[in-house]
């Protein structure tokens, strides 16, 4: 099965101390990368538990909203790890308020974080995989880069930009080498989403929607990155994997 | 890797004797799976291409137009192989003539093998899948479930049609087990693209630079038929060198 072996390759994995990330990262180890994990604070325990399987990983503590500092992270890891081959723009946030009371500051924070956050760090990345005419990118969309959600118009607002920009990329980069994809998940049971999960009405709502019956969980989505890092999905360039369930077929 | 292990599973791929079906079917060997080839003819090429690899798969001639075959045809498959686990529906065509005169018989043609074949195989295949609450079913959509294309709008239609069913599917039987998604090649270096594929317009507008070779499809067939899929349902995977993006 060498076209989802990731052997020798470097992986950048962003927001991946928990959740979807961290589930991505793991699965992205055991095919063969190397991973560097960058959050706020990368925890002893999230190292660890790639280091139970005997798998690499390190952590780089870091805040996505210094902008001005990815330069030198960039450079950072590509010194450490000495090559950067797949870049995995998981970080994101949710802020939740009824549109007409949605704060200036909040919807400034989920668009640097989901949107801008994400841009910059495909130019950065992007500039190193240019240069060697190779590289993997893969962004995190969402539902809601199809649909608006209730009470998120800065999350859908973020989502929609994600899928957008990176289609703008492709178009760009998929003659040097590069490929950049999205996987859009549906709802997932994460911290991200406690708040639905714990209102009983939104959460029964939600589920009968999803024809798989479930909610999705952070090992549905280790496939779609592994299968989006690797050669399998070499003619593959702006597009959007849906791990729905098939909420949007519905 | 075991989230794109195989083995044990059995798949039925239609028109798998060559081009981008032959492609598939060989990657789904090699990831472990027994395959049932659905063709006209399969030929004694075909299977020695995948004897040579120490791959199995077994030939089944038969004609995607005989509708009231099919429950014995997928009734033998079943008793020789074991069980049927993954169906990819590959087999398709195209003709070509502008609307205006596009004969009764050619959109026909079209429609039946590549629309209600495709909802039958599924039909009859996903019984046995719903029985057993597991399945995975890939059908090949197209870039024409997106777009109209030119003096192919049989075509056309048959692709959207595909796409749109898929979905139908997988509302009704995604709960069950059984997953039901779709693959929509962009331009494939195979035969029946061989009346265009010399058209440098559409290598310019292709951001990948490149015509898709059938090994292209292959990794997004094996997704599509692991457990690495479980949680994707009704989807169309778009395999174009980014042209839809364009």
């Amino acid at each position: 099965m060498s076209l989802f072996d990731l052997k020798g390759k470097v992986a950048i994995v962003t927001g991946a101390n928990q959740g979807l990330g961290k589930g991505m990262a793991l699965e992205l180890a055991r095919c063969g990368a190397k991973v560097a994990i960058i959050d706020l604070k990368v925890s002893a325990e999230t190292i660890a538990d790639f280091e139970k399987e005997g798998l690499q990983a390190t952590g780089y503590d870091f805040n996505l909203a210094d902008f001005d500092k990815y330069p030198s992270l960039v450079a950072k890891i590509l010194k450490e790890q000495g090559s950067i081959d797949i870049l995995l723009n998981n970080a994101g946030v949710q802020k939740r308020h009824p549109a007409e009371d949605f704060p200036k500051k909040d919807w400034d924070f989920v668009m640097d974080i989901n949107a801008n956050a994400v841009f910059y760090m495909c130019q950065e990345v992007g500039k190193v995989m240019i240069e060697k005419g190779y590289g993997k990118i893969i962004n995190l969309a969402s539902l809601l880069s199809f649909q608006g959600g209730l009470t998120v118009p800065a999350y859908a607002a973020s989502k929609g930009a994600v899928m957008q920009f990176s289609k703008s990329l492709s178009n760009e980069w998929a003659s040097k080498g590069i490929t950049i994809n999205c996987i859009a998940p549906g709802y997932m049971d994460t911290e991200m989403n406690t708040a639905l999960v714990a209102d009983k009405t939104r959460s029964r709502q939600i589920l009968e929607r999803i024809p798989a019956g479930r909610w999705g969980t952070p090992e549905d989505l280790a496939g779609a990155a592994v299968f989006l890092a690797s050669k399998a999905s070499d003619y593959i360039n702006g597009h959007v994997i849906a791990v729905d369930g098939g909420w949007l077929g519905r | 890797m075991s989230l794109f292990d195989l083995k044990g599973k059995v798949a039925i791929v239609t028109g798998g004797n060559r081009g981008l079906g032959k492609a598939m079917a060989l990657e789904l060997a090699r990831s472990g799976a027994t395959i049932a080839l659905v063709d006209i003819k399969v030929s004694n090429e075909t299977l020695a291409d995948f004897e040579k690899e120490g791959l199995k798969a077994t030939g089944y001639d038969f004609n995607l137009t005989h509708f009231d075959e099919y429950s014995s045809l997928v009734a033998k498959i079943l008793k020789d192989q074991g069980s049927i686990d993954i169906l990819v529906n590959n087999a398709g065509v195209k003709k070509s003539h502008p609307a205006v005169e596009y004969p009764k018989n050619d959109w026909d043609f079209v429609m039946d093998i590549n629309a209600t074949a495709v909802f039958y195989m599924c039909q009859t295949v996903g019984k046995i899948m719903i029985e057993k609450g597991y399945g995975k079913i890939i059908n090949m959509a197209s870039l024409l479930s997106f777009q109209g294309g030119t003096t192919v709008p049989s075509y056309a239609a048959s692709k959207g049609a595909v796409m749109q069913f898929s979905k139908s599917l997988s509302n009704e039987w995604a709960s069950k087990g059984v997953n039901v998604n779709c693959i929509a090649p962009g331009n494939f270096n195979t035969e029946m693209s061989a009346d265009f594929i010399h058209n440098p317009k559409i290598l310019e507008r292709t951001p990948a630079g490149r015509w898709g070779e059938p090994e292209d499809l292959a990794g997004t067939a094996v997704y599509l038929a692991s457990k690495a899929s479980d949680y994707v349902n009704g989807h169309t995977l778009v395999v174009d060198g980014g042209i839809l993006g364009r």
